[in-house]
């Protein structure tokens, strides 16, 4: 089993208006250079599920700012004054969910499930008078499971199976989006042969993952960003 | 001489219990990482991944996979873990969280907190406020008494959209500490050469003042 591949052909999978959930919380976790292979290759009228819209000439940004991505599912983009200028001038239609129900939709859809049941956001402006259901005298609000057509990972090791190890706060919502993906993306600097990662360390098991791309190098976006230090 | 700010987040730092476990907010409360002592018994937990985390981290040790919320490069305490968005909200909505502190834009008296949207001007995200406000067993507000206008942010009742009702259980301002309670809001600590009048006046919901008030 070898699931690497270049990154001209995983990236050539994706058509024009798919659906595509992004890792990533912030930077760490976001996978750059799958991204930036997306923007060089054209695709357009793109979906993306990203818990937020990176910053301003980075990542995602760059394919809002090239007007490809017509819709934006996300939690929050107050690091990114250019996405919201594109919200706010309704050239990109943006969906705002509580970050956890973002987060919970995925899990259950990457589940197998269909929806589930909370009170987030029951008496708030967030919810439709169809979403509310009552049982056994209580009241609870419908969320439906949330899937996609492709899912772009980061991982910080991965053995050509495609088992993959996460990194600190780089782990976010990729083990939730390997799973709620018809087609798993995964990038990695680092791969290595099957049974060099131990089996007890692994976040995510190789069958959600479907094509990885093992990067030859990172490229600056990876590295600690300079404006984020204080002094 | 210190700054109303400076003494307000000192002020907030001894709302921390030991032993606990502490989420905070964007804005105000992040700032009041600089004032913990190194030796404080706490876990902050951070919304995109962490429990543990703690200040900026020394430069060789920064890494660019581990920031906390705020996108601060931080270190992490002795026991402390990693996981998933989904294990982190659940945390959340298990009230795992014993004390968060948060930002506002405007509270009530009611304990109501609206701070995720301005209409029509600000509306960056709900992001994690939410489930905070509503799953935190004790929500303490950090912010300015007044916005920079000089008006009240705590009003009978909020005007802009709200986070989540009745959550409240402190507010802390550069003015004043206040209790959310049935009878209403209550005046537990007044800034010095303040006197109650004077904060009422700057004040659109009712305050209740405490017999025994000391100052901020």
């Amino acid at each position: 089993m070898n699931k690497t591949t270049s990154i001209e052909e995983a990236i050539a999978a994706i058509p024009s208006g798919a659906v595509i959930m992004v890792g990533g919380f912030g930077s760490p976790g976001t996978p750059f250079s799958l991204i930036d292979e997306l923007l060089r290759q054209g695709q357009r009228n793109l979906t993306l599920i990203k818990n937020d819209a990176n910053e301003a000439g980075i990542g995602i940004s760059k394919l809002i700012e090239q007007g490809r991505v017509d819709r934006l599912i996300t939690t929050h983009i107050g690091l990114n004054k250019t996405a919201i200028e594109w919200m706010n001038s309704q050239r990109l239609v943006v969906e705002f969910h509580p970050q956890g129900m973002l987060a919970e939709k995925i899990r259950t859809a990457g589940a197998g499930s269909y929806g589930f049941l909370t009170d987030i956001g029951l008496h708030s402006e967030i919810t439709r008078p169809e979403q509310l259901l009552e049982w056994q005298g209580k009241q609870y609000k419908m969320e439906m499971a949330l899937k996609a057509d492709f899912a772009l990972l980061h991982a910080a090791r991965a053995d050509r199976f495609g088992n993959l190890i996460y990194e600190g706060s780089a782990m976010n919502f990729n083990p939730l989006m390997a799973m709620a993906a018809d087609q798993v993306i995964v990038e990695t600097p680092a791969c290595f042969e099957p049974g060099e990662l131990l089996p007890n360390q692994i976040h995510t098991p190789c069958a959600f993952v479907d094509r990885l791309v093992v990067l030859p190098q990172l490229t600056q976006e990876y590295r600690i960003m300079e404006h984020h230090v204080r002094h | 001489m210190m700054s109303d700010i400076e003494s307000l987040l000192k002020r907030a730092v001894k709302e921390i219990q030991p032993g606990s476990i502490l989420n905070l907010g964007i804005g105000l409360p992040t700032q009041l990482l600089n004032y913990l002592p190194d030796d404080l018994d706490v876990l902050i937990h951070s919304e995109n991944g962490v429990l543990g985390s703690w200040k900026q981290a020394p430069r060789e040790q920064m890494s660019a996979s581990l920031i906390d919320a705020a996108g601060a490069y931080v270190s992490t305490v002795e026991g402390s873990s990693f996981f998933d968005s989904a294990v982190s909200f659940a945390m959340i909505r298990r009230s795992k969280i014993d004390l968060t502190m948060i930002g506002a834009f405007e509270v009530d008296q009611q304990g109501n907190l609206a701070n995720w949207k301005i209409p029509g001007k600000f509306s960056p995200g709900i992001g994690g406020a939410m489930e905070l406000a509503q799953k935190t067993p004790r929500i303490v507000v950090l912010m300015t008494h007044c916005d920079k206008q000089g008006r009240s942010k705590i009003l009978q009742q909020c005007r802009l959209p709200v986070t989540a009702y009745h959550c409240i259980s402190r507010i802390i301002t550069d003015k004043a500490v206040m209790d959310v309670t049935p009878e209403g809001l209550i005046v537990r600590e007044i800034t010095e050469g303040m006197t109650p009048d004077q904060l009422q006046e700057i004040t659109e919901a009712r305050l209740i003042f405490a017999e025994e008030m000391c100052s901020l």
